[in-house]
């Protein structure tokens, strides 16, 4: 008797230290993640919704009322779908390639501040933790190009790979330029920090370009080159089929979320109720920050029912030849400005 | 107790996916073993609290060098299987140098003493997390302490751009342009005339 | 060792990858198992609009995309210099201010240079 109650403290202690804690991590996770899946299923049901609204059609309306369970239709068939491998295709790296994608597209959302304190990873640096994920993201379309053994997949990841890198140079200058305003690599920091309106006048430019590379970075329309149906097919996804398939497909959406979820830590300013109307606080902070990705991703569903596609030499143009010396530009001109009117954050405490 | 598990998670994974780096037959999953070990790098930088340089890690190495060392890999058209025959024949020869370069390292070891100034310095490497963050303590001594090393490595990266510019760029004599200022300061005025034809008479 | 409290900060993504990775996983799985797979010779040829391909897909390509790459590297080491820069300011000041311009005026002329050069130019 006396060893089996010696055990249960033990057990008990174990539970309490480790498996709680664990427990609750897993728990908020979960809590994060599956609004995510549902968000990016009827993401796609909203683009095709807004498309077709643009363009006078009625898009998806026949499974469930007004089409709502379409994503879910979708899923399902492409689940039933026969995964296939091409003969030559490296097997395990093609394999890899979707799961690839798809894991990080989820990952990066660890240290996103959902709403004042709602973030599972509350991490110093993380505006670099986000700049790290999303310069991953060339891995599964390259390794899929690659691996397919297939000319269009190969093409398209290899146009697809160069357009990543070359805007990710305007992003991580643009961040500076926000973390300029902020002086934390914190995001609830950033989220939290005010800013006079004369510092937000100099921050829009910064914010188009931002959307706009974030724009190329998700590979959408009209950067969508990758893809370009008339020249490479599918582009680097065209062998892939079912629930590989799907996973490239899932993890794309993700990152487009990802992406509006930055725009509006860095820029729209969070959970916060926007232009700083204290009346609105009473809606919850996560509501307005779901709101304002909402935003942003139909600007993004409207600038592809709008613009026709770049040319590859164009899009490259656009990258280093504008994007890049504006950026710096920016950059000197945000930071000098700053610095002459002693409003960098971090001088006022010292002055 | 748990991060003594993670740092012996991190550093065997570490040292599997180097030697996987040297032993892969195929050069592709050679760069996916590397990029594994550069994760399990950042991972020990973050335990040693070190939140930038791992950070910086992931961004460079795996977001960029990697990238490059992937397109190289991938897409050279060289028989790495045929390469790798003769890898037997040299192996002496390797060995040979492997070991005089650790038998210079034990020797240059032995007879290494560290000034009292460093050892004093290793006692606190980093300034205390809680009060200031790793990369706010990384900026405030970068710009102005070590403003020299500073500009080096700028110029550094001058000379690294310089290089892959002389060593890369080939013109294709075959291939077309656009010219965004031509096109902008074309005027109709240069290009197109209107003539005022009389009927039946024709042009020419 | 660290400090626990900001190792704590940075368990929740090693768990987060955990769960992405298991999701990732089972996906895949769950549609093995339930789809029928059938492969056959001519569906699991690589796709070329109809003809067969005739060799491997995997071959030389312009250089202008090893080039690209290089400077995205040289690039990306400067942001990685900036962001440091970009947060201490307020502390470092005019000094550090014009310590980061020489930093980028020299980069500048690297970037003049290119620019010149034409390897910004994409054929």
């Amino acid at each position: 008797m006396d060893s089996i109650t010696f055990d249960t403290a033990f057990w008990l202690d174990i539970f309490n230290t480790y498996l709680w804690p664990l427990l609750l991590i897993v728990g908020k996770i979960l809590l994060l993640v599956v609004p995510l899946i549902v968000a990016m299923a009827y993401l796609t049901y909203a683009e095709r919704k807004v498309l077709a609204a643009m363009q006078l059609r009625q898009g998806p309306m026949m499974v469930g009322p007004f089409g709502l369970l379409q994503p879910l239709a979708d899923g399902l068939k492409l689940l039933g779908k026969e995964t296939i491998i091409p003969s030559g295709a490296n097997r395990f790296v093609f394999v890899m390639a979707p799961m690839l994608t798809f894991m990080l597209s989820l990952v990066a959302w660890a240290v996103i501040p959902v709403s004042d304190g709602w973030v599972i990873a509350n991490i110093n640096v993380g505006v670099l933790y986000l700049f790290a994920i999303s310069s991953l993201g060339v891995y599964g379309i390259l390794m899929a190009g690659w691996a397919s053994n297939s000319r269009y997949a190969f093409l398209g990841g290899l146009r697809s790979a160069a357009q990543m890198v070359s805007y990710e140079v305007s992003i991580g200058l643009v961040l500076v330029t926000v973390l300029l305003t902020t002086g934390s690599l914190n995001l609830t920091t950033i989220v939290t920090q005010e800013r006079p309106i004369w510092v937000d006048v100099l921050l829009f430019p910064m914010f188009v370009v931002f959307v706009i590379s974030a724009l190329a970075e998700t590979n959408r329309a009209p950067f969508d080159l990758p893809e370009g149906e008339s020249e490479l097919v599918g582009g680097y996804n065209v062998e892939y089929s079912s629930m590989t398939f799907a996973l490239f497909f899932l993890g794309e959406y993700m990152n487009m979320i990802l992406m509006a979820a930055m725009t509006t830590v860095l820029f729209l300013g969070g959970w916060l109720p926007p232009f700083g109307i204290a009346a609105l606080s009473v809606v919850p902070g996560f509501v307005w920050f779901a709101a304002k990705i909402s935003f942003v991703l139909f600007v993004f569903l409207w600038t592809r029912a709008t613009l026709p596609r770049y040319r590859y030499d164009q899009l490259m143009r656009l990258g280093w030849k504008i994007f890049l010396p504006f950026t710096l530009l920016w950059v000197v001109v945000t930071a000098g400005v700053l610095l002459y009117n002693h409003a960098l954050p971090g001088m006022s405490a010292a002055m | 107790m748990i991060e003594a598990v993670f740092f012996y998670v991190f550093a065997t994974v570490l040292v599997l996916s180097a030697i996987g780096v040297i032993t892969a037959r195929n050069p592709v999953h050679s760069v996916l073993f590397l990029i594994l070990a550069f994760f399990n790098a950042a991972g020990l930088f973050v335990m040693l609290g070190a939140e930038f340089i791992a950070m910086i890690m992931v961004i460079v190495y795996v977001g960029a060098v990697a990238v490059l060392f992937l397109f190289v890999v991938m897409m050279l058209d060289i028989n790495f299987a045929e390469l790798r025959k003769g890898m037997m024949k040299h192996a002496p020869v390797g060995a040979l140098v492997g070991f005089a370069l650790l038998a210079e390292f034990t020797w240059m070891f032995k007879s290494w003493s560290p000034s009292s100034a460093a050892l004093n310095g290793v006692a606190q490497p980093i300034p205390d997390q809680a009060a200031i963050s790793n990369t706010h303590a990384l900026g405030e001594i970068l710009y102005t302490q070590y403003v020299y090393l500073f500009q080096i490595s700028g110029l550094i990266l001058l000379v690294a751009m310089v290089g892959a510019i002389t060593l890369t760029l080939r013109r294709r004599p075959d291939s077309r342009r656009q010219s965004v200022a031509g096109q902008i300061s074309r005027r109709p005025e240069d290009v197109l005339k209107v003539e005022k034809i009389t009927s039946g008479t024709g042009v020419f | 060792m660290m400090s626990s409290e900001l190792l704590a900060n940075y368990l929740p993504i090693v768990v987060f990858l955990g769960i992405a990775t298991g999701l990732a996983v089972v996906m895949v799985l769950a549609s093995l198992i339930v789809a029928k797979q059938k492969p056959d010779a001519e569906k699991v040829s690589p796709y070329e609009c109809g003809f067969e391909p005739f060799d491997d897909a995997r071959s030389k390509f312009d250089v202008r995309f090893y080039l690209v790459s290089i400077l995205f590297i040289i690039f990306d080491l400067e942001v990685a210099f900036l962001f440091p820069w970009s947060i201490t300011l307020g502390s470092t000041g005019v000094y550090g201010f014009w310590s980061m311009m020489i930093f980028l005026g020299v980069l500048t002329i690297g970037f003049i240079y290119e620019w010149r050069k034409g390897a910004l130019d994409w054929e």
